[in-house]
Protein backbone atom coordinates (compact mmCIF):
# COMPACT_ATOMS: atom_id res chain seq x y z
CA UNK A 1 0.00 0.00 0.00
CA UNK A 2 2.63 2.58 0.87
CA UNK A 3 6.09 2.11 -0.10
CA UNK A 4 9.51 3.94 0.53
CA UNK A 5 12.75 2.85 -1.30
CA UNK A 6 16.02 4.93 -1.09
CA UNK A 7 14.45 7.99 0.70
CA UNK A 8 16.29 10.87 1.67
CA UNK A 9 15.15 13.88 3.54
CA UNK A 10 16.36 17.36 5.97
CA UNK A 11 15.83 20.67 6.65
CA UNK A 12 18.46 22.76 4.74
CA UNK A 13 21.77 21.35 4.44
CA UNK A 14 20.83 19.56 7.90
CA UNK A 15 20.16 15.76 6.58
CA UNK A 16 17.90 13.50 8.65
CA UNK A 17 17.05 10.57 6.62
CA UNK A 18 19.45 8.57 5.28
CA UNK A 19 18.44 5.98 2.64
CA UNK A 20 15.02 4.72 4.52
CA UNK A 21 12.80 1.79 2.89
CA UNK A 22 10.13 0.97 4.35
CA UNK A 23 6.54 -0.82 3.20
CA UNK A 24 3.28 -0.68 4.68
CA UNK A 25 0.31 -3.58 3.69
CA UNK A 26 -3.00 -3.28 3.19
CA UNK A 27 -4.51 -3.40 6.92
CA UNK A 28 -1.09 -4.00 8.65
CA UNK A 29 0.06 -2.11 11.62
CA UNK A 30 3.57 -1.30 11.57
CA UNK A 31 5.57 0.45 13.75
CA UNK A 32 8.48 2.79 13.58
CA UNK A 33 10.85 3.09 17.07
CA UNK A 34 13.71 4.31 18.00
CA UNK A 35 15.56 7.01 20.33
CA UNK A 36 14.49 10.48 20.27
CA UNK A 37 16.30 12.52 17.28
CA UNK A 38 16.46 9.17 14.89
CA UNK A 39 14.67 11.23 12.52
CA UNK A 40 11.11 9.20 13.37
CA UNK A 41 9.03 12.18 13.11
CA UNK A 42 11.01 13.54 9.98
CA UNK A 43 9.92 10.32 8.73
CA UNK A 44 6.16 10.62 9.16
CA UNK A 45 6.38 14.72 7.86
CA UNK A 46 8.04 12.92 4.31
CA UNK A 47 5.33 10.84 4.10
CA UNK A 48 2.49 13.29 4.48
CA UNK A 49 4.62 15.71 2.33
CA UNK A 50 4.83 18.45 4.84
CA UNK A 51 8.81 18.44 3.80
CA UNK A 52 10.10 17.20 0.71
CA UNK A 53 12.06 14.23 -0.23
CA UNK A 54 15.69 15.06 -1.82
CA UNK A 55 16.25 11.44 -2.91
CA UNK A 56 14.23 8.03 -3.05
CA UNK A 57 11.04 7.20 -4.05
CA UNK A 58 7.90 6.95 -2.10
CA UNK A 59 4.32 5.35 -3.74
CA UNK A 60 0.53 5.12 -1.89
CA UNK A 61 -1.46 2.66 -4.06
CA UNK A 62 0.55 3.14 -7.18
CA UNK A 63 0.23 7.12 -6.75
CA UNK A 64 3.41 8.59 -6.77
CA UNK A 65 4.13 11.13 -3.73
CA UNK A 66 6.80 13.48 -3.47
CA UNK A 67 6.20 16.53 -5.02
CA UNK A 68 2.22 16.14 -3.97
CA UNK A 69 1.63 19.48 -1.66
CA UNK A 70 0.31 17.92 1.68
CA UNK A 71 -2.57 19.10 1.39
CA UNK A 72 -3.11 17.00 -1.85
CA UNK A 73 -2.01 13.78 -0.16
CA UNK A 74 -4.51 14.07 2.09
CA UNK A 75 -6.90 13.07 -0.73
CA UNK A 76 -5.08 10.23 -1.61
CA UNK A 77 -6.44 8.55 1.49
CA UNK A 78 -3.45 9.63 4.13
CA UNK A 79 -4.25 11.08 7.64
CA UNK A 80 -1.22 12.12 9.70
CA UNK A 81 -2.15 12.64 13.09
CA UNK A 82 0.89 14.90 14.11
CA UNK A 83 3.03 14.49 17.72
CA UNK A 84 1.56 16.59 20.35
CA UNK A 85 -2.16 15.82 19.45
CA UNK A 86 -1.83 20.03 17.68
CA UNK A 87 -5.51 20.36 17.95
CA UNK A 88 -6.83 24.09 16.95
CA UNK A 89 -7.50 24.99 20.81
CA UNK A 90 -9.50 27.71 20.70
CA UNK A 91 -12.00 25.74 18.11
CA UNK A 92 -14.65 24.03 19.99
CA UNK A 93 -14.26 19.61 19.44
CA UNK A 94 -16.92 19.60 16.61
CA UNK A 95 -15.41 22.60 14.60
CA UNK A 96 -12.06 20.66 14.95
CA UNK A 97 -13.56 17.30 13.46
CA UNK A 98 -15.36 19.16 11.15
CA UNK A 99 -11.51 20.56 9.58
CA UNK A 100 -10.73 17.02 9.52
CA UNK A 101 -13.22 16.71 6.86
CA UNK A 102 -12.01 19.40 4.60
CA UNK A 103 -11.24 17.70 1.35
CA UNK A 104 -14.37 17.93 -1.26
CA UNK A 105 -14.70 14.02 -0.69
CA UNK A 106 -15.45 13.76 3.07
CA UNK A 107 -17.42 16.73 2.94
CA UNK A 108 -19.74 14.85 1.27
CA UNK A 109 -20.18 12.00 3.98
CA UNK A 110 -19.59 14.93 6.95
CA UNK A 111 -23.29 13.89 8.78
CA UNK A 112 -22.23 10.09 8.57
CA UNK A 113 -18.67 10.44 9.39
CA UNK A 114 -19.35 12.80 12.62
CA UNK A 115 -21.59 10.12 13.98
CA UNK A 116 -19.37 7.20 13.44
CA UNK A 117 -16.53 9.31 15.38
CA UNK A 118 -19.08 10.24 18.18
CA UNK A 119 -20.26 6.69 18.28
CA UNK A 120 -16.57 4.94 18.26
CA UNK A 121 -15.77 8.27 21.18
CA UNK A 122 -18.91 9.21 23.40
CA UNK A 123 -16.80 11.15 25.30
CA UNK A 124 -15.86 13.49 22.24
CA UNK A 125 -20.02 13.67 21.40
CA UNK A 126 -20.38 15.01 25.46
CA UNK A 127 -17.56 17.50 24.73
CA UNK A 128 -18.45 18.56 21.02
CA UNK A 129 -19.29 21.88 21.91
CA UNK A 130 -16.32 22.05 24.58
CA UNK A 131 -13.05 24.25 23.43
CA UNK A 132 -10.58 21.41 22.69
CA UNK A 133 -7.90 23.17 24.14
CA UNK A 134 -10.14 22.66 27.59
CA UNK A 135 -10.40 19.24 27.35
CA UNK A 136 -7.74 16.62 29.21
CA UNK A 137 -4.69 14.99 27.33
CA UNK A 138 -6.68 11.30 27.10
CA UNK A 139 -9.80 13.48 25.39
CA UNK A 140 -7.02 15.77 23.35
CA UNK A 141 -5.66 12.52 22.10
CA UNK A 142 -9.35 10.90 20.76
CA UNK A 143 -10.28 14.09 19.16
CA UNK A 144 -7.05 14.26 17.24
CA UNK A 145 -7.79 10.91 16.17
CA UNK A 146 -11.33 11.39 15.55
CA UNK A 147 -10.23 14.65 13.36
CA UNK A 148 -7.57 12.26 11.38
CA UNK A 149 -10.92 9.91 10.98
CA UNK A 150 -13.17 12.12 9.27
CA UNK A 151 -10.99 12.41 6.33
CA UNK A 152 -12.20 9.09 5.61
CA UNK A 153 -8.13 7.84 5.32
CA UNK A 154 -7.16 4.47 4.57
CA UNK A 155 -3.86 4.73 5.94
CA UNK A 156 -2.89 6.61 9.51
CA UNK A 157 0.18 8.12 10.46
CA UNK A 158 0.12 8.31 14.41
CA UNK A 159 3.10 10.25 15.48
CA UNK A 160 4.01 9.35 19.18
CA UNK A 161 0.45 9.20 20.31
CA UNK A 162 1.62 8.60 23.76
CA UNK A 163 3.45 11.44 24.29
CA UNK A 164 3.00 13.35 26.88
CA UNK A 165 0.33 11.29 28.96
CA UNK A 166 0.34 9.81 31.99
CA UNK A 167 0.75 5.82 31.84
CA UNK A 168 -2.64 4.96 32.40
CA UNK A 169 -3.62 7.18 29.56
CA UNK A 170 -0.84 5.50 27.86
CA UNK A 171 -2.38 1.97 28.12
CA UNK A 172 -5.92 3.85 26.69
CA UNK A 173 -4.00 4.89 23.75
CA UNK A 174 -2.67 1.92 22.67
CA UNK A 175 -5.99 0.08 23.10
CA UNK A 176 -7.32 2.64 21.02
CA UNK A 177 -4.86 1.56 18.67
CA UNK A 178 -5.95 -1.63 18.73
CA UNK A 179 -9.75 -0.96 18.12
CA UNK A 180 -8.78 1.86 15.14
CA UNK A 181 -6.91 -1.95 13.69
CA UNK A 182 -10.32 -3.55 14.31
CA UNK A 183 -11.94 -1.18 12.10
CA UNK A 184 -10.19 -1.92 8.94
CA UNK A 185 -7.38 1.14 8.89
CA UNK A 186 -3.83 0.76 8.36
CA UNK A 187 -1.75 2.05 10.86
CA UNK A 188 1.81 3.03 10.84
CA UNK A 189 2.69 4.23 14.42
CA UNK A 190 5.75 6.12 15.28
CA UNK A 191 6.78 5.84 18.90
CA UNK A 192 8.99 5.90 21.86
CA UNK A 193 7.59 3.55 23.58
CA UNK A 194 8.81 0.63 22.58
CA UNK A 195 7.73 -2.67 24.91
CA UNK A 196 3.82 -1.46 24.75
CA UNK A 197 4.16 -1.08 20.63
CA UNK A 198 5.53 -4.19 20.06
CA UNK A 199 2.08 -5.92 21.66
CA UNK A 200 -0.20 -3.49 18.70
CA UNK A 201 1.94 -3.77 15.43
CA UNK A 202 2.70 -6.71 13.89
CA UNK A 203 5.58 -5.42 12.21
CA UNK A 204 8.19 -2.79 13.04
CA UNK A 205 11.41 -0.80 11.85
CA UNK A 206 14.19 0.40 14.04
CA UNK A 207 15.31 4.11 13.36
CA UNK A 208 18.50 5.19 14.37
CA UNK A 209 19.90 8.35 13.46
CA UNK A 210 18.47 8.55 10.39
CA UNK A 211 18.76 4.95 8.87
CA UNK A 212 16.69 1.57 9.37
CA UNK A 213 18.73 -0.79 11.48
CA UNK A 214 16.55 -3.63 11.99
CA UNK A 215 13.01 -4.27 11.12
CA UNK A 216 11.16 -7.61 11.99
CA UNK A 217 7.83 -8.67 12.88
CA UNK A 218 7.03 -7.74 16.84
CA UNK A 219 7.90 -11.23 18.19
CA UNK A 220 11.37 -11.36 16.64
CA UNK A 221 12.01 -7.81 17.89
CA UNK A 222 10.78 -7.87 21.45
CA UNK A 223 13.05 -11.74 21.35
CA UNK A 224 15.88 -9.12 19.54
CA UNK A 225 19.38 -8.83 21.80
CA UNK A 226 20.03 -4.96 20.89
CA UNK A 227 16.31 -4.28 21.12
CA UNK A 228 15.97 -5.84 24.47
CA UNK A 229 18.81 -4.07 25.84
CA UNK A 230 18.67 -0.95 24.05
CA UNK A 231 15.04 0.20 24.39
CA UNK A 232 13.24 -2.18 26.73
CA UNK A 233 15.78 -2.30 29.62
CA UNK A 234 15.65 -5.77 30.25
CA UNK B 1 -30.79 63.55 30.09
CA UNK B 2 -29.12 66.46 27.87
CA UNK B 3 -31.04 66.39 24.58
CA UNK B 4 -27.76 67.25 22.98
CA UNK B 5 -25.59 64.70 25.11
CA UNK B 6 -28.11 61.96 24.04
CA UNK B 7 -27.41 62.86 20.37
CA UNK B 8 -23.76 62.74 20.71
CA UNK B 9 -24.13 59.17 22.67
CA UNK B 10 -26.51 58.13 19.28
CA UNK B 11 -23.80 59.91 16.74
CA UNK B 12 -21.09 58.01 18.69
CA UNK B 13 -22.75 54.79 18.43
CA UNK B 14 -23.55 55.26 14.74
CA UNK B 15 -20.02 56.17 13.75
CA UNK B 16 -18.98 52.89 15.73
CA UNK B 17 -20.34 50.73 13.19
CA UNK B 18 -18.57 51.93 10.26
CA UNK B 19 -15.35 51.96 12.41
CA UNK B 20 -15.93 48.24 13.59
CA UNK B 21 -16.16 47.04 10.24
CA UNK B 22 -13.24 48.17 8.97
CA UNK B 23 -11.27 46.94 12.26
CA UNK B 24 -12.94 43.78 11.57
CA UNK B 25 -11.45 43.54 7.97
CA UNK B 26 -8.06 44.57 9.30
CA UNK B 27 -7.67 42.13 11.93
CA UNK B 28 -9.08 39.42 10.22
CA UNK B 29 -5.81 40.08 7.46
CA UNK B 30 -3.76 40.20 10.65
CA UNK B 31 -4.91 37.49 12.55
CA UNK B 32 -5.01 35.03 9.21
CA UNK B 33 -1.80 35.74 7.33
CA UNK B 34 -0.21 37.75 9.80
CA UNK B 35 0.52 40.80 8.40
CA UNK B 36 -0.77 44.51 8.80
CA UNK B 37 -2.21 46.11 5.97
CA UNK B 38 -0.72 49.80 6.27
CA UNK B 39 -2.59 50.85 3.18
CA UNK B 40 -6.32 49.56 4.53
CA UNK B 41 -8.13 53.23 4.70
CA UNK B 42 -6.64 54.11 1.03
CA UNK B 43 -8.34 50.77 -0.21
CA UNK B 44 -11.53 52.48 1.12
CA UNK B 45 -10.58 55.32 -0.78
CA UNK B 46 -10.26 53.29 -3.64
CA UNK B 47 -13.58 52.09 -3.05
CA UNK B 48 -15.31 55.87 -2.96
CA UNK B 49 -13.62 56.84 -5.62
CA UNK B 50 -14.85 53.95 -7.63
CA UNK B 51 -18.03 54.53 -5.93
CA UNK B 52 -18.21 58.14 -7.27
CA UNK B 53 -16.96 57.41 -10.33
CA UNK B 54 -19.46 55.03 -11.38
CA UNK B 55 -22.42 56.45 -10.02
CA UNK B 56 -21.79 60.19 -10.83
CA UNK B 57 -19.57 59.75 -13.96
CA UNK B 58 -20.67 56.90 -15.38
CA UNK B 59 -24.20 57.03 -14.25
CA UNK B 60 -25.02 54.14 -12.71
CA UNK B 61 -28.01 52.87 -10.33
CA UNK B 62 -26.35 53.34 -6.93
CA UNK B 63 -27.03 49.75 -5.55
CA UNK B 64 -25.37 48.45 -8.52
CA UNK B 65 -22.34 50.89 -8.38
CA UNK B 66 -21.85 50.16 -4.53
CA UNK B 67 -21.99 46.43 -5.75
CA UNK B 68 -19.21 46.80 -7.75
CA UNK B 69 -17.44 48.88 -5.61
CA UNK B 70 -17.21 46.36 -2.65
CA UNK B 71 -16.08 43.96 -5.71
CA UNK B 72 -13.45 45.99 -7.44
CA UNK B 73 -12.23 46.30 -3.50
CA UNK B 74 -12.07 42.18 -3.00
CA UNK B 75 -10.48 42.18 -6.33
CA UNK B 76 -7.34 45.04 -4.81
CA UNK B 77 -7.39 43.07 -1.37
CA UNK B 78 -6.39 39.84 -3.88
CA UNK B 79 -4.17 42.13 -5.89
CA UNK B 80 -2.38 42.98 -2.55
CA UNK B 81 -2.00 39.99 -1.70
CA UNK B 82 -0.66 38.52 -4.70
CA UNK B 83 1.62 41.21 -5.58
CA UNK B 84 2.84 42.54 -2.56
CA UNK B 85 2.31 40.08 0.71
CA UNK B 86 3.28 37.11 -1.19
CA UNK B 87 6.43 37.38 -2.63
CA UNK B 88 7.62 38.50 0.70
CA UNK B 89 5.85 36.29 3.39
CA UNK B 90 8.81 34.63 4.88
CA UNK B 91 10.71 37.52 4.82
CA UNK B 92 11.29 39.89 8.14
CA UNK B 93 7.45 41.73 9.15
CA UNK B 94 9.11 45.17 9.17
CA UNK B 95 9.56 44.80 5.06
CA UNK B 96 5.54 43.66 4.91
CA UNK B 97 4.84 47.15 6.98
CA UNK B 98 7.12 48.96 4.51
CA UNK B 99 5.78 47.38 1.51
CA UNK B 100 2.14 48.16 2.54
CA UNK B 101 3.58 51.37 3.50
CA UNK B 102 4.53 52.02 0.32
CA UNK B 103 1.68 50.73 -1.47
CA UNK B 104 -0.02 53.70 0.51
CA UNK B 105 1.62 56.08 -1.11
CA UNK B 106 1.20 54.80 -4.28
CA UNK B 107 -2.80 54.70 -3.88
CA UNK B 108 -2.82 58.21 -2.54
CA UNK B 109 -0.31 59.30 -6.01
CA UNK B 110 -2.07 57.36 -7.89
CA UNK B 111 -6.24 58.93 -7.25
CA UNK B 112 -4.07 62.70 -7.30
CA UNK B 113 -3.07 61.82 -11.03
CA UNK B 114 -6.17 60.65 -11.77
CA UNK B 115 -9.02 62.12 -10.11
CA UNK B 116 -6.87 65.58 -8.80
CA UNK B 117 -6.60 67.16 -4.86
CA UNK B 118 -10.50 68.09 -5.24
CA UNK B 119 -12.82 67.13 -2.92
CA UNK B 120 -15.50 65.31 -4.75
CA UNK B 121 -18.66 63.76 -3.23
CA UNK B 122 -21.66 61.57 -5.13
CA UNK B 123 -24.33 63.99 -3.94
CA UNK B 124 -26.72 61.92 -2.40
CA UNK B 125 -29.07 63.83 0.12
CA UNK B 126 -30.07 61.77 2.53
CA UNK B 127 -32.79 63.01 5.09
CA UNK B 128 -32.37 64.04 8.77
CA UNK B 129 -34.30 62.06 11.02
CA UNK B 130 -36.24 63.65 13.66
CA UNK B 131 -37.31 61.93 16.61
CA UNK B 132 -38.74 63.68 19.16
CA UNK B 133 -36.37 66.30 19.31
CA UNK B 134 -33.44 64.00 18.30
CA UNK B 135 -32.13 65.00 14.58
CA UNK B 136 -30.71 61.45 13.56
CA UNK B 137 -29.00 61.34 10.44
CA UNK B 138 -29.81 59.07 8.35
CA UNK B 139 -27.19 58.18 5.99
CA UNK B 140 -25.11 57.20 9.64
CA UNK B 141 -28.63 54.97 10.81
CA UNK B 142 -28.10 53.10 7.50
CA UNK B 143 -24.05 52.63 7.30
CA UNK B 144 -24.59 51.54 10.93
CA UNK B 145 -27.03 49.17 10.11
CA UNK B 146 -25.81 48.09 7.40
CA UNK B 147 -21.92 47.26 9.09
CA UNK B 148 -23.81 45.21 11.85
CA UNK B 149 -25.26 43.27 8.90
CA UNK B 150 -21.84 42.66 7.65
CA UNK B 151 -20.45 41.70 10.70
CA UNK B 152 -23.03 39.77 11.48
CA UNK B 153 -22.47 38.03 7.89
CA UNK B 154 -18.98 37.91 8.69
CA UNK B 155 -19.08 35.98 12.15
CA UNK B 156 -21.32 32.98 10.72
CA UNK B 157 -19.26 32.84 7.53
CA UNK B 158 -16.37 32.03 10.12
CA UNK B 159 -18.74 30.20 12.43
CA UNK B 160 -20.39 27.61 9.98
CA UNK B 161 -18.68 27.27 6.37
CA UNK B 162 -15.49 24.77 6.17
CA UNK B 163 -13.37 27.59 4.91
CA UNK B 164 -15.05 30.13 7.30
CA UNK B 165 -13.26 27.71 10.19
CA UNK B 166 -10.00 27.01 8.41
CA UNK B 167 -9.69 30.63 8.32
CA UNK B 168 -10.04 30.50 12.28
CA UNK B 169 -8.04 27.48 12.76
CA UNK B 170 -5.01 29.00 10.40
CA UNK B 171 -4.62 31.36 12.89
CA UNK B 172 -3.82 29.10 15.90
CA UNK B 173 -1.80 26.45 13.97
CA UNK B 174 -0.18 27.49 10.81
CA UNK B 175 1.75 24.71 9.92
CA UNK B 176 -0.19 21.50 10.25
CA UNK B 177 -2.93 23.14 8.43
CA UNK B 178 -1.79 21.20 4.92
CA UNK B 179 -2.43 17.87 7.04
CA UNK B 180 -6.18 18.97 7.21
CA UNK B 181 -6.10 19.09 3.39
CA UNK B 182 -6.56 22.76 3.62
CA UNK B 183 -4.18 24.91 1.01
CA UNK B 184 -2.74 27.60 2.78
CA UNK B 185 -2.39 29.54 -0.18
CA UNK B 186 -6.06 29.79 -1.17
CA UNK B 187 -7.12 30.33 2.36
CA UNK B 188 -5.06 33.43 1.98
CA UNK B 189 -6.71 34.83 -1.51
CA UNK B 190 -10.01 34.40 0.00
CA UNK B 191 -9.41 36.34 3.29
CA UNK B 192 -7.49 39.30 1.02
CA UNK B 193 -10.43 39.25 -0.98
CA UNK B 194 -12.51 39.40 2.60
CA UNK B 195 -10.47 41.71 3.95
CA UNK B 196 -10.87 43.73 0.66
CA UNK B 197 -15.01 43.43 0.41
CA UNK B 198 -15.15 44.88 3.66
CA UNK B 199 -13.18 48.04 2.88
CA UNK B 200 -15.44 48.13 -0.26
CA UNK B 201 -18.44 47.76 1.92
CA UNK B 202 -16.80 50.85 4.30
CA UNK B 203 -16.49 53.12 1.40
CA UNK B 204 -19.62 52.83 0.34
CA UNK B 205 -21.48 53.64 3.52
CA UNK B 206 -18.56 56.48 3.91
CA UNK B 207 -19.14 57.88 0.53
CA UNK B 208 -23.16 58.61 1.50
CA UNK B 209 -21.52 60.80 3.89
CA UNK B 210 -18.51 62.32 3.49
CA UNK B 211 -16.52 63.70 0.31
CA UNK B 212 -13.51 61.76 -1.17
CA UNK B 213 -10.14 63.10 -1.58
CA UNK B 214 -7.60 61.38 -2.07
CA UNK B 215 -5.78 61.70 1.29
CA UNK B 216 -9.05 60.81 2.95
CA UNK B 217 -7.25 57.83 4.14
CA UNK B 218 -5.28 59.84 6.37
CA UNK B 219 -8.30 60.76 8.12
CA UNK B 220 -9.68 57.65 9.90
CA UNK B 221 -6.91 54.90 8.86
CA UNK B 222 -5.27 56.09 11.92
CA UNK B 223 -8.21 55.64 14.03
CA UNK B 224 -8.58 51.59 12.62
CA UNK B 225 -5.69 51.20 13.94
CA UNK B 226 -5.78 52.52 17.30
CA UNK B 227 -8.92 50.06 17.35
CA UNK B 228 -7.40 47.27 16.17
CA UNK B 229 -4.47 47.72 18.59
CA UNK B 230 -6.23 49.14 21.76
CA UNK B 231 -8.50 45.62 20.93
CA UNK B 232 -5.48 43.47 20.55
CA UNK B 233 -4.20 43.31 17.12
CA UNK B 234 -5.82 39.85 15.71
CA UNK B 235 -8.68 39.73 18.19
CA UNK B 236 -11.86 40.47 16.39
CA UNK B 237 -14.22 40.67 18.94
CA UNK B 238 -11.50 43.14 20.57
CA UNK B 239 -11.92 45.49 18.06
CA UNK B 240 -15.35 45.65 17.64
CA UNK B 241 -15.67 46.93 21.37
CA UNK B 242 -13.21 48.79 20.65
CA UNK B 243 -14.92 50.93 18.22
CA UNK B 244 -17.32 51.77 20.16
CA UNK B 245 -15.09 53.27 22.96
CA UNK B 246 -12.99 55.50 20.79
CA UNK B 247 -16.23 56.25 18.72
CA UNK B 248 -18.26 57.21 21.87
CA UNK B 249 -15.01 59.31 23.61
CA UNK B 250 -14.61 61.59 19.89
CA UNK B 251 -18.36 61.74 19.76
CA UNK B 252 -18.96 62.45 23.80
CA UNK B 253 -15.94 64.74 23.70
CA UNK B 254 -16.81 66.50 20.85
CA UNK B 255 -20.00 67.63 22.45
CA UNK B 256 -18.16 68.55 26.12
CA UNK B 257 -15.48 70.51 24.15
CA UNK B 258 -14.46 70.38 20.36
CA UNK B 259 -13.80 67.90 17.66
CA UNK B 260 -9.93 68.29 17.80
CA UNK B 261 -9.76 68.33 21.32
CA UNK B 262 -11.78 65.14 21.10
CA UNK B 263 -9.11 63.23 18.79
CA UNK B 264 -6.37 64.06 21.48
CA UNK B 265 -8.49 62.73 24.62
CA UNK B 266 -8.84 59.65 22.46
CA UNK B 267 -5.38 59.00 21.37
CA UNK B 268 -4.41 59.83 25.48
CA UNK B 269 -6.46 56.86 26.35
CA UNK B 270 -5.13 54.93 23.71
CA UNK B 271 -1.27 55.91 24.81
CA UNK B 272 -2.44 55.54 29.07
CA UNK B 273 -4.61 51.90 27.83
CA UNK B 274 -1.02 50.74 25.90
CA UNK B 275 0.37 51.10 29.40
CA UNK B 276 -2.29 49.36 31.15
CA UNK B 277 -3.48 46.63 28.63
CA UNK B 278 -0.43 46.33 26.11
CA UNK B 279 -2.14 43.70 24.71
CA UNK B 280 -5.21 44.67 24.09
CA UNK B 281 -8.41 45.18 26.24
CA UNK B 282 -9.66 42.11 25.80
CA UNK B 283 -6.72 40.12 26.39
CA UNK B 284 -6.52 37.75 29.17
Amino acid sequence: MLSLAGVCAGYGSLRALFDVSLDVKEREAVGVIGPNGAGKTTLMRVISGLIPLSQGEMTFDGVSLPGLPAHRIVTHGIAHIPENRRLFPRLTVEENLRIGAFIPQARRHFADRLAWVYDFFPRLKERRSQPAGTLSGGEQQMCAIGRALMSRPRLLLMDEPSAGLAPLLVRQVFELVGRIRAEGFTVLIVEQNVQQILDVVDRAYLLEVGSIKLSGTSAQLKHNELIRKAYMGL
Amino acid sequence: MDIFLLEAVINGLLLGGVLALLALGLNLIFGVIDVVWIAYADLVMCGMYAVFWLYSGLGWLLPLAFLAAIAIVAVLGVLVHVLIIAPILGSAPINQLLATGGLLYFLQSFATLVFGTDFRNIGVRLPIIEVGDLFISFARLIAFVVALIGAVALYFFLRRTYIGTAIRAIAQDRDIMGLMGVDQRRIYLVTSAIGGALAGLGACLLALQYDVHPFIGNTFGPLIFMVCVLGGLGNMIGGFVASFIVSQIISIGGYYSSVELSYVMAFTLFIVLMFIRPRGILAP
